[in-house]
């Protein structure tokens, strides 16, 4: 795993260096021109912000039932990255939606239900660190309640009303977007993937120099 | 010791020792019906309430005070240091868990009792029209809300800055039951009710309490253990 | 106690079943709710608003991939800096050990 870290790293800089060239060549959307290439980005973000929510869920699962301080460590990085990528998703959303439906923000199913699970991990953040000891258990049942909780979250807000395009855009993507839309995802997923590793070996590091310390103590 | 053996003595304790002060019971009261006063100086205008205001207002008035009682119900255990006598007990944790919830739940009825006539009363909201459903609608709401509210305060309980971190990591995960709580009222109290609908968000908050319960159940022993 | 746990565990299983059926209640009885507008089932291209109300869109975007770099960016650099710190760390307690 450690080897593979700089290669990844290279090839990660260089698909996020090549995105803006493939964005700009991409065709215009018809209807919203310009302000549509945010989607190569918010997209994406939204991906690994679900999928650093379902990691934390997944590692509080397993931390919970095996007390595998690995999984522990997992389970935070997909707080963190959750927290992030969303943040980016809630910032750059708005910012298309301002010129596309006019308004800054929509009580929609897809928004509410994204602010919704980003606020859980925010809040899975807070806990762990003005938590005091012994909040990474409690944590771990914040993140597999936050997960659970995704469905309901989504039929109710469905129920009540909704706005955002529906899912079914992605196959209707012209054969321009469509190339350079997977490419953004890939080069996400890369950097997720990245980050996972970078933010794990710093997990174990810290608990390596607990250990150490307590030794010194002794 | 078997388990509703376990859930009756704690229960039992809880009630007993709530009934001899009723220190509780009386501020979460007076709590929601100051609530319900805010909110009523917030939305009605020209002494005239705005529409839909009541399901809202009653909602997030059992939400707030749901929140302080949940942090009281564990801040007095906790005092008296009688958490950690309770851990130490050798019953099943799951046991503890449902003992807790049911003497929550008992609060919040009471203070329902009061706060859903006082909405009514100062909304016009005609409340009272379909009692069986609306019953149904808040004790399905208040199960799922006191059920992840237990969790989340056991949890708490040893923890530090739980007075602010018990809301923030409650209201996110209860929303869905604000929001079929609050559309369900509506539904019952617009001007032509349709139950239908009110039955349909009645029963996602019926999956909400299963799932939610269920889950707390198998997670209450590994979280709370050190 | 193990039976107990055993009997549990189907008691658990039971309720986490019984959630699919009171869903599938919920889902076929309710009909969708009536949609508001037609409009709202697609996008309405708001470049028919007179060009006097048009937003410019080139701010937006710039605004948003600015804010998706400096988000990755900073996570990243973030993500660094701790590891150094901790790194630091490890030397300084891995110096002070043979001591003991």
């Amino acid at each position: 795993m450690q080897r593979l870290f700089l290669p990844l790293l290279i090839l990660v800089a260089a698909m996020f260096a090549y995105a803006p060239l493939a964005i700009a060549n991409a065709p215009f959307e018809s209807t919203m021109l310009l302000v549509q290439k945010i989607f190569y980005f918010h997209v994406p973000s939204w991906f690994v912000m679900f999928s650093g929510a379902f990691l934390c869920a997944g590692a509080s699962v397993v931390y919970l039932a095996k007390g595998s301080k690995n999984a522990d460590h997992y389970a935070v990085t997909g707080a963190e990255l959750a927290v992030v990528f969303g943040l980016m998703g809630l910032i750059t959303g708005p910012l298309w939606a301002r010129k596309a439906w006019g308004v800054w923000w929509e009580w929609d199913v897809k928004l509410t239900l994204a602010l919704v699970v980003w606020l859980t991990f925010v809040a899975y953040l807070l806990l762990r660190r003005y938590g005091g000891p012994g909040s990474e258990k409690l944590a771990a049942g914040v993140g597999i309640f936050g997960a659970a909780n995704i469905p309901f979250v989504y039929y109710s807000v469905n129920w009540w009303r909704t706005i955002h395009p529906k899912t079914t855009v992605v196959p209707t993507l012209g054969p321009g977007m469509r190339g350079t839309f997977w490419f953004c995802v890939l080069a996400f997923m890369l950097l997720m993937v990245l980050i996972i590793a970078a933010r794990v070996r710093l997990e174990r590091q810290r608990a390596r120099v607990d250990e150490l310390f307590l030794e010194l103590e002794d | 010791m078997n388990f509703v053996r376990v859930v009756w003595l704690v229960v039992r304790k809880d009630l007993l020792v709530e009934l001899r002060s009723r220190e509780i019971l009386y501020t979460t009261v007076f709590f929601a019906v100051s609530c319900v006063l805010v909110f009523a100086f917030g939305f009605v205008r020209e002494g005239q309430a705005m529409d839909d205001v009541g399901a809202g207002i009653l909602w997030i008035a059992v939400a707030f005070s749901g929140t302080l009682a949940l942090g009281r119900a564990f801040e007095r255990e906790r005092q008296s240091e009688t958490l950690r006598a309770l851990l130490l007990a050798p019953v099943d944790r799951p046991a503890l868990y449902v003992a807790k919830l049911i003497g929550v739940l008992t609060l919040m009825t009471a203070v329902e009792i009061v706060v859903v006539p006082l909405v009514a009363l100062l909304f016009q909201a005609p409340l009272f029209r379909h009692l069986p459903m609306l019953l149904g609608l808040l004790l399905a709401g208040t199960v799922g809300f006191t059920g992840v509210g237990t969790m989340f305060g056991a949890m708490l309980a040893r923890a530090r800055s739980r007075d602010v971190l018990l809301p923030v990591l409650l209201y996110p995960i209860t929303i869905p039951v604000i929001i079929a709580g609050v559309r369900g009222t509506s539904a019952l109290l617009q001007a032509d009710p349709d139950p239908a609908i009110a039955r349909a968000w009645l029963s996602l908050l019926l999956s909400f309490d299963v799932v939610f319960i269920t889950l707390a159940l198998w997670t209450f022993e590994p979280v709370m253990t050190d | 106690m193990r039976r107990v746990r055993s009997v549990w565990r189907v008691l658990l299983v039971w309720l986490l079943l019984a959630a699919g059926p009171v869903w599938h209640a919920a889902v076929d009885a309710q009909q969708p709710p009536p949609r508001p507008k037609p409009a709202e089932d697609e996008f309405v291209p708001i470049d028919q608003l007179p060009p006097g109300e048009q937003l410019p869109a080139a701010p937006l975007l710039i605004a948003a991939y600015a804010v998706a770099w400096l988000a990755v960016a900073g996570y990243l650099f973030s993500i660094w800096r701790r590891l150094d710190r901790v790194d630091r760390d490890i030397a300084e307690a891995g110096r002070r050990l043979p001591r003991t």
